[in-house]
């Protein structure tokens, strides 16, 4: 009963007053009755007040009973003033919310571990290499197989070496007649399954044995999800067989719930064995290809296991440098001095974590300054009010209110504020984390995490709340326990906290000038990289890359394009063998006259006769390809190009060796110069280019198509019609405008920006209107004394300043504050940026002068009605 | 005159005793009780009874509920729950040790 009883008659408290009160009358009556006196019954009963309220409080739980009424209370105060307390809501929401996604998309990202057995057992490897031109540590985490193999021998009893490929994107079939359709396919060690403790949710998943041979296991196993979406949860599945390429696989098993991988970003379909590899992926020691993971056994130290496997690295090293060609002979030192990096795995690796994770944690720190802002903005108002309701304070100490008991009054004013805040911010999260995971996801490379609901998130949003709670209620509590009942009582002027909320101004000025200066610094990177000249048109361009089964002879697929360029709305036709931009690359050395090669790489391409002018590439000297007669050896070169190997001089008519890595030469002869054009991606500067003829036997080739209308999408469905009906062995796999390809490039860029752009206008808004807020209510208090000067003969300029000094004052500090910490921040995220130093004084200066411009938009009204203050009333008023 | 409720945990034993005789009584009753049978040497300040009475109801050891007077209008009354019963031995078993001892001293010394 007691517990329970006494937590219900807290939620009864006035029936029970009511009961109690009802006993003691009765207890009067019965004495009275008894034939006493009522006034002598009276008196001994004793003190009825301090029996009821001991009885009450017996009852039920006194503290629960406070916060109950503190709680009912708190309500009605935010109730009377609906406007402000939902703005203030809403805007901490907005802020909580936008802090809650960015912990999602971090935690989902960086720290969220595998779904697998012990992940923090769960390590990667990765080899460091220090070039010895430049001071930069360059690391890589692909290996080769044969490697692989003697590692995974060497550290058998420590711990199991686990081969997982890159994910990529692969066109199958599950039936001749049916189209093509994408799935995510990544190879891996049949035995990873066993290692990382994943079983089958259906049929069976791989072991050591269904990957022993090469080429001799075509089987798949899918992923939990994959099943689901794409065949529904059928259990037939087990046997189904797939075409990709020339290969039929059979489907033995779908393995269980969470797992999709260890790319963390990307959710594997579709797992093969690694025997599978084309290329020769096993036997090759030049193809690196796979992650090597490395699951540790329990109490094995991971420095023994590194150890040992650096003892075959080296080995490895020194027996493939006998076989280097000479050419690359310089780079064998720093070659030789690589070492073997063990980190730790245990929520996956990805590329999306090195490209995004620093830009994740960039911009929760952003959105963390706009809650503190949103929250110092809510805290002066919490003051204003506080100071207002100090004859209310004054009252309660006065008949007997401890501290603590006003002090959990305005605290659950606080935590019913933050709740609220809270709630809303954890709908805003719920719809904008899976946003953003929109925005940086592209077709090319669609980006999938996962970002469930659970206690981390939940834990997050307490925290939040409980930090934004004590933010809202301290420097209320601080202008509450300051109260002095005598004076406040007396109608004196009650002594405000001008200080505190001062100072919260500077610190929303230093946090707004941080938001700002790093969102100046993103959206400078966007456009400095958006407008860098590609050096091609790549207006109504459509690009489609398409694939054969079998090579096929560059007559074929040159015939295919003049199919393409009879259709309507085609203007003109190009083939390569893929476009520019999409980020592969084909490098080799150069070596002119015969000397040893240069120490920078040149980039090939192969293209058809009409390529460059349908690129718009100019040509600045010598002549195209020729259709007639493509020579296999000519070769069109850019002016880096020329500037590398040739000095500057004019190249055509000249010859140069491709030097491959396996020490071949192949000679060309330049036939024509062209203009530098980008050539893998928008960061790096020109890189020398060499075009040779799209003239051999090929097994993919992308059409280039300038359409005549201005959407090339338009045209999308007839061209891969076209060019199906005109080959059947050709299947085109990826279309994508041109214009498509050169933003996949700035991504990142773009939505740092966006976001930076969204945050920084929010946490301007919210400054201004909190300085607002507070000279508006300055004016209010200071009302008599502005009468007083302005009698004496104060200047209205002078009260002006007056007025908005201190905040103005305030501000710079908080922006000088900000600049010394967005100068410290720089350094880390100048990776981040392309173009610009986080040192330049102009991106320093603009967030200030903004930050101070706002500061005086938003100081002007109150001055302004300074100055209009008429002594005459004020005074009479007082 | 010494006060009931000046010794400690006296006040429940004696309600819980004159409970354990005469059930389902009001707070009044309890106390003339008291009164009576103690020929008036205990005498307890009537209001102090209903934190006690209160007390003992939420911890269990006696019930209250509410009967309707026949002069129209509600009395509270209580009787002893069986934890209630209980805790009577105890605290009698207590009283007496405790007066025993101080007797045995009283006579020693």
């Amino acid at each position: 009963m007691s517990l329970w009883s006494r937590l219900i008659n807290v939620f009864r408290g006035d029936a029970l007053s009511r009961e109690i009160g009802e006993e003691f009358e009765d207890h009067i009556a019965a004495a009275v009755a008894d034939g006493v006196d009522a006034d002598q019954a009276r008196r001994r009963f004793g003190h009825i007040g301090s029996r009821f309220e001991a009885s009450r409080d017996i009852r039920l739980i006194p503290w629960f009973d406070s916060l109950r009424g503190d709680t009912v209370f708190a309500w009605r105060q935010l109730k009377k003033k609906k406007v402000t307390a939902v703005s203030a809501i809403l805007s901490i929401g907005l802020a909580v919310g936008a802090c809650t996604a960015a912990f999602r998309l971090v935690d989902a990202l960086l720290f969220r571990p595998l779904a697998v057995d012990h992940p923090e057992r769960l390590f990667v490897l990765a080899k460091e290499l220090q070039r010895s031109s430049s001071n930069d540590l360059l690391v890589f985490d692909s290996w080769a197989y044969p490697l692989f193999r003697q590692m995974r021998a060497l550290v058998k009893d420590q711990a199991e070496l686990i081969a997982i490929s890159h994910v990529s994107r692969v066109d199958l079939t599950y039936s001749s007649g049916d189209q093509m359709e994408k799935a995510n396919q990544q190879y891996v060690s049949g035995w990873m399954f066993s290692s990382l403790g994943l079983r089958a949710a259906l049929g069976r998943v791989f072991t050591e044995s269904d990957d022993t041979t090469p080429g001799k296991h075509p089987y798949a196993v899918i992923s939990y999800e994959y099943w689901q979406t794409r065949f529904g949860g059928d259990e037939h599945v087990i046997g189904r067989t797939f075409r990709t390429g020339n290969e039929i696989y059979q489907i033995i098993g779908v393995v269980q719930k969470p797992f999709t991988g260890t790319d963390t970003g990307t959710m594997v379909d579709i797992f093969f064995p690694t025997m599978m590899i084309k290329n020769n992926g096993i036997t090759r020691s030049d193809y690196q290809w796979f992650r090597t993971f490395v699951k540790v056994k329990p109490d094995v130290s991971i420095a023994s296991v590194r150890a040992r496997l650096e003892v075959a690295f080296q080995v490895f090293l020194k027996e493939s440098v006998k076989t280097f060609p000479t050419e690359y002979k310089s780079d064998i030192g720093a070659y030789l001095h690589q070492k073997v990096l063990m980190n730790s795995a245990a929520a996956g690796v990805s590329s999306l974590q090195t490209e995004y994770g620093r830009a994740l944690v960039v911009l929760s720190v952003l959105v963390g300054l706009v809650l503190a802002i949103a929250c110092a903005n809510v805290a002066n108002l919490m003051v204003v009010n506080a100071i207002a309701r100090s004859r209310e304070m004054a009252l309660r100490i006065s008949i007997g209110a401890g501290q603590g008991q006003l002090l959990q009054m305005v605290l659950v004013e606080s935590v019913l504020l933050s709740g609220a805040a809270v709630g809303v911010g954890a709908l805003f999260a719920w719809w904008s984390a899976p946003f953003v995971v929109g925005m940086i996801s592209s077709p090319v490379s669609p980006t999938q995490l996962t970002l469930p609901a659970d206690w981390r998130v939940l834990g997050f949003c307490a925290i939040v709340a409980v930090a934004v709670a004590v933010w809202l209620g301290l420097p209320m509590a601080l202008q509450v326990s300051s109260v002095r009942p005598v004076g406040a009582l007396k109608g004196d002027a009650v002594r405000w906290r001008g200080h505190l909320m001062h100072s919260l101004i500077a610190v929303q000025a230093g946090f707004c000038f941080l938001v700002l200066f790093v969102g100046t610094l993103f959206v400078t990177s966007f456009e400095r990289l958006s407008n860098q000249p590609t050096g091609f048109s790549s207006d109504r361009l459509l690009t489609l890359e398409t694939l054969t089964a079998t090579p096929v002879k560059a007559v074929f697929w040159e015939q295919v394009a003049e199919r393409l360029r009879s259709l309507p709305g085609v203007a003109a036709v190009g083939l390569s063998e893929w476009p520019l931009l999409t980020g592969e690359s084909w490098n080799n050395l150069v070596s002119v006259n015969g000397v040893s090669p240069h120490k920078a790489e040149s980039y090939f391409l192969s293209t058809s006769p009409t390529w460059r002018d349908v690129m718009r590439i100019p040509l600045l000297d010598g002549r195209d390809f020729r259709a007639s007669n493509q020579q296999p050896w000519a070769a069109i070169v850019n002016n880096a190009f020329a500037h590398e190997y040739f000095g500057g001089h004019d190249p055509v008519g000249k010859s140069f060796d491709m030097v491959t890595f396996a020490g071949g030469h192949i000679s060309f002869r330049v036939v024509g110069r062209v203009a530098d054009a980008r050539y893998r991606n928008m960061r790096e500067p020109m890189m020398p280019i060499a075009y040779v003829p799209f003239s051999e036997d090929y097994s993919r080739g992308t059409y280039i198509v300038r359409t005549a209308g201005p959407n090339p999408r338009a045209l999308a469905t007839a061209l891969r019609r076209a060019i199906s009906s005109a080959r059947p062995d050709f299947f085109v796999s990826n279309v994508r405008t041109q214009n498509e390809l050169i933003d996949s490039h700035t991504v990142r860029e773009r939505v740092l920006a966006m976001l930076a752009l969204f945050f920084g206008a929010v946490a301007l808004l919210l400054a201004g209107v909190g300085l607002y807020g507070l000279l508006d209510y300055t004016l209010l208090q200071r009302r008599r004394e502005i009468g007083i000067r302005m009698a004496l003969g104060a200047a209205s300029g002078g009260i002006a300043i007056l007025m908005a000094r201190q905040a103005i004052t305030r501000a710079l500090l908080g922006v000088l504050v900000g600049f010394a910490f967005g100068v410290a921040a720089a350094r880390y995220i100048q990776s981040l940026l392309y173009g610009v130093k986080a040192t330049d004084v102009l991106m320093l200066i603009a967030p200030g002068i903004t930050i101070l411009l706002v500061a005086l938009l938003a100081a002007a009204p109150a001055m302004l009605r300074a100055t209009r203050v008429d002594p005459a009333v004020t005074l009479r008023s007082e | 005159m010494p006060k009931a409720d000046k010794l400690q945990g006296s006040l429940d034993l004696l309600v819980l005793k004159v409970l354990s005789r005469r059930p389902n009584i009001h707070g009044y009753a309890i106390i003339a009780a008291v009164r009576e049978i103690s020929e008036e040497v205990l005498r307890v300040e009537d209001g102090s009874l209903y934190p006690a009475l209160h007390r003992m109801e939420e911890t269990g050891w006696i019930k209250g509920k509410w009967i309707t007077k026949e002069t129209g209008g509600r009395s509270r009354v209580y009787e002893l729950a069986a934890a209630g019963k209980k805790q009577l031995a105890a605290e009698e078993a207590r009283w007496r040790s405790v007066t025993f001892a101080i007797d045995r001293v009283l006579r020693t010394v």
